[in-house]
């Protein structure tokens, strides 16, 4: 499912991925309500890619390759950020 | 995921959570530059330049049927965000036959919507059911 990456000096990156997020340049004003907006109970989650560290490995996640279970996307503000 | 690298989380897990947790996190820790994807989901504090504390509940669709978010000094309850999880698993599973009344967790009764029960919940269902 998931592969594992290839690290080098830089930090690796993912981001959105796939037609839900596509900006239009001229209208960066526009987009943060645009996409904040496309967040709703009922609608599809927002394809992404995101470098992940899973038990002792760096791997590339994507989150619709886990079409078929169910899964939690938990946000944080922070490693050692306590609570 | 947080926008710590996934240098910063092999560190964390090394030197702190796997003193808490056996093995360390079972699950991937994702990382997000810049809180791209947080930006996505809504839930990027674009001030502070990190995620608050959103979580997300998709579906074997890829639907999301659920999402809590905190700021920041305040926890989750992981048992309520598993109980949903067994509540969506339920309603899924009877493909939508039944309903989970406020405070249901397994082994407390479920609803079957419909013209019979309309007006009649108050026969079968009692506040005190929305407690522990």
């Amino acid at each position: 499912m998931a592969e594992e990456l290839k690290i080098g000096c830089a930090r690796p990156t993912g981001g959105p991925v796939g037609e839900t997020v596509e900006v239009k340049e001229s209208e960066p004003e526009s987009l943060a309500k645009e996409v904040t907006a496309m967040i709703k109970v009922g609608k599809k989650a927002p394809d992404f890619t995101a470098p992940a560290y899973h038990k002792g490995k760096f791997i590339s996640v994507k989150l619709s390759d886990y079409i078929g279970k169910w899964v939690l996307l938990c946000f944080y503000p922070g490693d050692f950020t306590f609570v | 995921m947080s926008v710590d690298s996934v240098f910063v989380h092999k560190m964390w897990d090394e030197n702190e959570l796997s003193k808490m947790v056996k093995g360390g996190v079972p699950f991937p820790m994702l990382s997000d530059a810049g809180g791209k994807v947080g930006t996505v989901y809504g839930i990027y504090d674009e001030d502070a330049g990190v995620e608050t504390r959103g979580r997300f509940i998709i579906d074997p669709d890829g639907v999301i049927q659920g999402y809590e978010v905190l700021t920041p000094p305040v926890g989750r309850n992981v048992g309520e965000t598993i109980r949903q999880v067994q509540a969506f698993q339920l309603v899924r599973n009877s493909k939508g036959t039944e309903a989970t009344p406020s405070g249901w967790k397994p082994g407390k009764i479920t609803l079957k919507p419909g013209p019979d029960l309309v007006g009649k919940v108050w026969e079968v269902w009692k506040t005190e059911m929305a407690f522990d």
